[in-house]
């Protein structure tokens, strides 16, 4: 195994930059830098020199034992000044000693998975945390990242193995003092797994939303004020404002954070009848991202209108160009009248939302289990049906659990015969 | 260059060594079984059954492969029992009582029929070794027989010490010498050994028994045999006898518990959790108040009972303390104490697929030696490692079996990729793919592979020639009918009108649809004689389930057709672990399927081990 360096922090200036080491020369890597290291886990203060003996930077040096550290391998973290010209002679000075290279992209997470440090949802989780922008995206990574989807997984898995063993008592040891009929307790098992998989696949579009940010869509007649608010939600100048009617022809999106949820504001096309065109395409546009958004604020104008969209239960729908009116109510991008009334309104919802969330977060945890779903309705089905045939439960289990597999792991038949023979007492 | 005596010499002649011998003879090979008493050849020493879950799917599949358990178990068969026969078919096995007797004379009669098989009486102390090959056996009075391959089926005898109470003595089976010469020769090729221990039940006299008190368990009013080329059974069918064990018996044995040779601290070897003394029973479920034994005659004439259920390593007289206990056995006598055996086997992990040592060529193992337990799974081990002995003696490449096509596969494959942590059983749910290994369809599955080998009798070659001809008009039969769902529900049948046609085989594919419902439908259909009715039926039942699972089963054929060598280097392998680079250096995985089943093994290791693979191809291309 060779060992790998790369910079672990960002490129460019910065107070401190990270040059990271793994593989099995690690320590001794840095060691050939730093002359003595300190003592595993704990930081010191090192001058790093090159094989000719010049100095390169005044480094915190920092190492972990193999089985002790991110990946799983020895591990050797220099934590050098953040300039460009230092990272670029530690990375040349690495690069000229043995057995070392440059890790490709990935490459410390990928050994890390590859020595089991982290399951193969846990890496995703990693990969999110690290692009977290908002709290809720930060709370949500550092769940599965933490191993939570593996935890809940676990507990599916060892209801789906209990099943399983009870079925396949049934039929391996049928000649045994085994019970006759497990129907019941499977079912119980079965019900049990199959209500905490229907509300993570009912919640893991919420949890794509935590991820992905939640689209917030500003619809309203043309010339309402709706890039004007935008811009204000915003703070600065995203969309194009002008005084003429239409000028908005396509969807703007900004990105935001709101109470540490991730959102995006859709800025639409006024939705007006029209001949133009253009206009009439991204008018189009405009209702269709409407549409698929999370929720929509509806800005009115004097005529109250809602421009061919009709507004969901949970939409905002508010008077526009408050400026002009007298009663105080409504909101204005111009002046900021009742801008923090309508974030606090948008967030609320969406907290909400936000509260349905899933520990699974993806789509390909969601098909997984849906069609762990199916093969767990199709058992309940053969068990009430009462054909006896054991042997077709069983088969859908274990494409159950197969389907579980990529959260779970791997289910084996040994697990399942530990569970029989801790169980019941065979043998003739 | 020494002449050959032979060209497979199989030493031991219990169930592994008898089909080991007989299979390589059928196979062409001039064979010596070399067995320490002529009478002893195949010999049941632990319950007179043959058969059950798992089992039954195994003595068909040895069937299939013209090996001679199933029909000499039908032969000695004194009551048929069908298991799980209201489960559908995947998980039916077949048992049967065995008169010892008469098992053990007709499989001695079978080899003595068999051509280029000689019986040889002797104790081989010792291997002939050419460099690294095993190409001999060295006899007690010091004769050499050469043989191109040897198949070493030695049981329990490696180093084998029975226990009763705190009393051990050397020995393999109650009566036998163990084979202590033999095992150093072993020790020499530094293989990794394990030990296991079995027991048995103290054995009955039947005469003894109070049988008007108990429970009585007959055979199936229509038995079902094992051998394709089986009818009927042909000795008279007897009932078993049923009792319980109770508070007393359990009171007596936890009292003496530290006298028994478990508890007592004598044994170190792991037992079978599946069948565990009545010790253990009583220990590790010491809230059960009972626990049922099957009292199983040992023969028609005979007067032996082998009470199944309460195996033991207590002393005699506590033996019969909690014997004299139990319902029905007031008055028994014990006509052979129970005893707990210890043995050494070798890691599994040590043998190819084709059952040869990695490390000594020409040496095949089957059996206990393996760290199996049963008769049924000794008798497929010997029936591979004696057609593989054959063929290597011949020059001619292995016969593998997958783990996609029988349960002989399914056993080989997790002996030689995972090793054994206690005696290994065949159960039906090792096989992923039980729904298509099925008992009823072993014939269709592994004999061409004999008739392809060259192991096939000329009766079972015709009887298996005329079924396929008979299963396969009736397939097409079925499959050529193309019926409305109108035409469907005249005969009463429910269907729903989604106007889709379907042929016979579809419907037989539904739950409530029999063979005998499409008689209405294609009257020709009577024609089709009653076993290929129930054979269609049963290949319909799961026609769904077994299409669904042909995913899988592709992708273990793809993973299986990447053989790696078996002097592939994996020390040399960047990227693999310490751990996995010993665990595979040392199980020699034939395919890169059975590497994925190595412990511990990852999808990236599994990338590296392909790629490198690929490399080779490339090179030697």
């Amino acid at each position: 195994m060779e060992t790998i360096y790369a910079l672990a922090t960002a490129r460019g200036k910065a107070g401190v930059a990270v040059i990271r080491l793994s593989g099995p020369r690690a320590a001794a890597a840095a060691s050939a830098l730093c002359g003595s290291l300190p003592p595993a886990r704990r930081a010191g203060l090192r001058r790093l020199r090159n094989a000719d003996g010049t100095t390169l930077d005044e480094a915190l040096v920092l190492w972990f034992e193999a089985g002790a550290s991110f990946t799983g391998e020895e591990v050797a973290e220099l934590h050098c000044h953040g300039s460009p010209a230092i990272v670029n002679a530690v990375l040349g000075a690495l690069s000229r000693i043995d057995g070392l290279r440059l890790a490709e992209p990935g490459e410390f997470t990928r050994r890390a998975l590859e020595n089991e440090r982290l399951d193969l949802a846990q890496v995703e989780g990693l990969a999110d945390l690290i692009e977290a922008e908002t709290e809720a995206q930060r709370r949500q990574a550092l769940r599965v990242l933490e191993g939570a989807i593996g935890k809940r997984a676990e507990s599916w898995r060892a209801d789906l193995i209990r099943a399983a063993a009870l079925l396949e008592a049934t039929i391996d040891f049928v000649d045994e003092d085994v019970p006759v009929d497990v129907a019941p307790e499977v079912l119980d098992l079965l019900n049990r797994v199959k209500a905490d998989l229907e509300h993570e696949a009912a919640g893991v579009s919420v949890s794509e939303r935590i991820r992905d940010g939640f689209e917030v869509a500003i619809v309203g007649a043309p010339n309402v004020g709706k890039s004007t608010l935008l811009n204000a939600l915003a703070g600065r100048e995203a969309a194009i404002t002008s005084e003429y009617a239409g000028t908005t022809r396509d969807v703007i999106e900004v990105r935001m954070d709101l109470a540490g949820l991730p959102v995006t504001i859709l800025d639409t096309a006024g939705l007006r009848e029209t001949g133009d065109v253009v206009e009439e395409i991204g008018i189009n546009r405009a209702k269709q991202r409407a549409r698929a958004a999370d929720l929509r604020v509806f800005l009115l104008d004097d005529m109250g209108s809602t421009v061919g969209l009709t507004p969901l239960a949970e939409d905002i729908v508010i008077q526009g160009k408050a400026d002009l009116l007298s009663d105080g109510t409504g909101v204005s991008g111009k002046t900021g009248q009742g801008i923090g009334d309508l974030v606090a309104q948008i967030t609320a919802r969406l907290e909400t939302r936000a509260e349905r969330a899933a520990t699974v977060t993806r789509e390909r945890h969601r098909t997984a289990i849906i069609r762990a779903l199916a093969s767990i309705e199709s058992a309940r089905n053969e068990i009430e049906r009462g054909s006896g045939t054991t042997e077709l439960v069983a088969e859908e289990l274990r494409m159950a659990s197969r389907a579980l597999d990529s959260l779970v792991g791997r289910v084996d038949v040994e697990h399942i015969l530990d569970e029989i023979f801790a169980s019941f007492c065979l043998g003739k | 260059m020494k002449h050959r005596d032979f060209d497979v010499i199989v030493i031991g002649g219990g169930h592994a060594g008898t089909e080991a011998a007989d299979a390589a003879a059928r196979l062409g090979a001039n064979t010596a079984l070399v067995t320490l008493r002529r009478d002893g050849i195949g010999v049941m020493s632990c319950n007179p059954a043959i058969g059950g879950l798992g089992k039954g799917h195994l003595v068909r599949e040895i069937d299939a492969m013209d090996g001679l358990m199933g029909r000499a178990a039908d032969r000695a068969g004194i009551q048929f029992r069908l298991l799980n026969r209201r489960k559908g078919p995947a998980v039916q096995g077949p048992r049967a009582q065995a008169d010892r007797r008469i098992f053990r004379e007709t499989i001695q009669s079978f080899l003595a029929g068999r051509p280029g098989l000689k019986i040889i009486e002797g104790e081989v102390t010792d291997l002939v070794m050419r460099g690294d090959r095993a190409s001999g056996v060295v006899l007690a009075d010091g004769a050499e027989i050469h043989a191109g391959a040897v198949v070493l089926t030695t049981g329990t005898f490696l180093r084998g010490v029975i226990h009763i109470g705190d009393e051990q003595r050397p020995g393999g089976r109650m009566g036998d010498k163990p084979s202590i010469r033999l095992a150093e020769r072993i020790d020499s090729f530094g293989l990794p050994l394990g030990r296991l221990k079995t027991g048995t039940p103290p054995r009955l006299d039947g005469r003894s028994i109070n049988w008007n008190a108990l429970e009585s368990q007959p055979g199936d009013d229509e038995p079902v045999l094992f051998s394709f080329l089986s009818e009927k059974p042909t000795q008279r069918q007897v009932a078993c006898g049923i009792t319980h064990t109770n508070a007393q018996t359990h009171e007596i044995i936890r009292e003496n518990l530290e006298r028994s040779a478990m508890y007592g601290g004598h044994i170190d070897g792991v037992g079978p959790r599946y069948c565990p003394s009545i010790e253990d029973k009583v220990v590790r479920f010491g809230d059960k108040e009972s626990h049922q034994i099957f009292l199983e005659p040992e023969g028609l004439d005979d007067t032996t009972v082998y009470p199944n259920g309460i195996s033991t390593s207590l002393p005699q007289d506590v033996q019969a303390d909690y014997v004299r206990s139990i319902a029905g056995l007031e008055n028994a006598r014990i006509v052979q104490p129970g005893y707990a055996i210890e043995y050494d086997y070798v890691d599994p992990r040590s043998v190819s697929s084709s059952l040869e040592l990695n490390r000594v060529p020409g040496l095949f193992l089957a059996g206990q030696i393996n760290g199996t337990t049963g008769y049924e799974e000794a008798g497929a081990q010997g029936l591979i490692a004696g057609l593989n002995a054959s063929l290597s003696a011949q020059g001619r490449d292995p016969v593998h079996f997958s783990r996609t096509q029988s349960y002989i596969g399914v056993m080989i494959d997790d002996l030689v990729t995972r090793g054994v942590a206690e005696p290994y059983r065949m159960f039906t749910s090792r096989a992923e793919f039980r729904l298509s290994l099925r008992a009823d369809n072993a014939d269709q599955r592994l004999t061409p592979v004999a008739e392809k080998l060259g192991c096939l009798g000329k009766l079972r070659q015709r009887v298996f020639g005329e079924k396929m001809d008979a299963l396969h008009n009736a397939r097409a039969r079925l499959d050529g009918m193309s019926l409305t769902p109108k035409q469907v529900s005249t005969v009463g049948i429910k269907i729903n009108a989604d106007g889709q046609r379907r042929s016979g085989f579809d419907l037989l594919a539904f739950p409530d649809v029999g063979f005998s419902d499409l008689l209405r439908l294609d009257p020709e259909l009577a024609l089709v004689p009653r076993q290929i009715r129930d054979q269609m039926e049963r290949d319909a039942l799961y026609a769904n389930y077994i299409q669904r699972q042909q995913l899988d089963v592709a992708a273990m054929k793809r993973d299986e057709a990447h053989v790696i060598p078996s002097d592939f280097d994996y020390e040399g392998l960047e990227g693999l672990s310490n751990e996995l680079k010993f665990k595979l250096a040392q199980v020699q995985p034939g395919t890169l399927g059975q590497a994925g089943r190595v412990d511990g093994m990852t999808p990236a290791a599994l990338a590296l081990i392909l790629a490198q693979l690929r490399r080779l191809e490339r090179r030697s291309a």
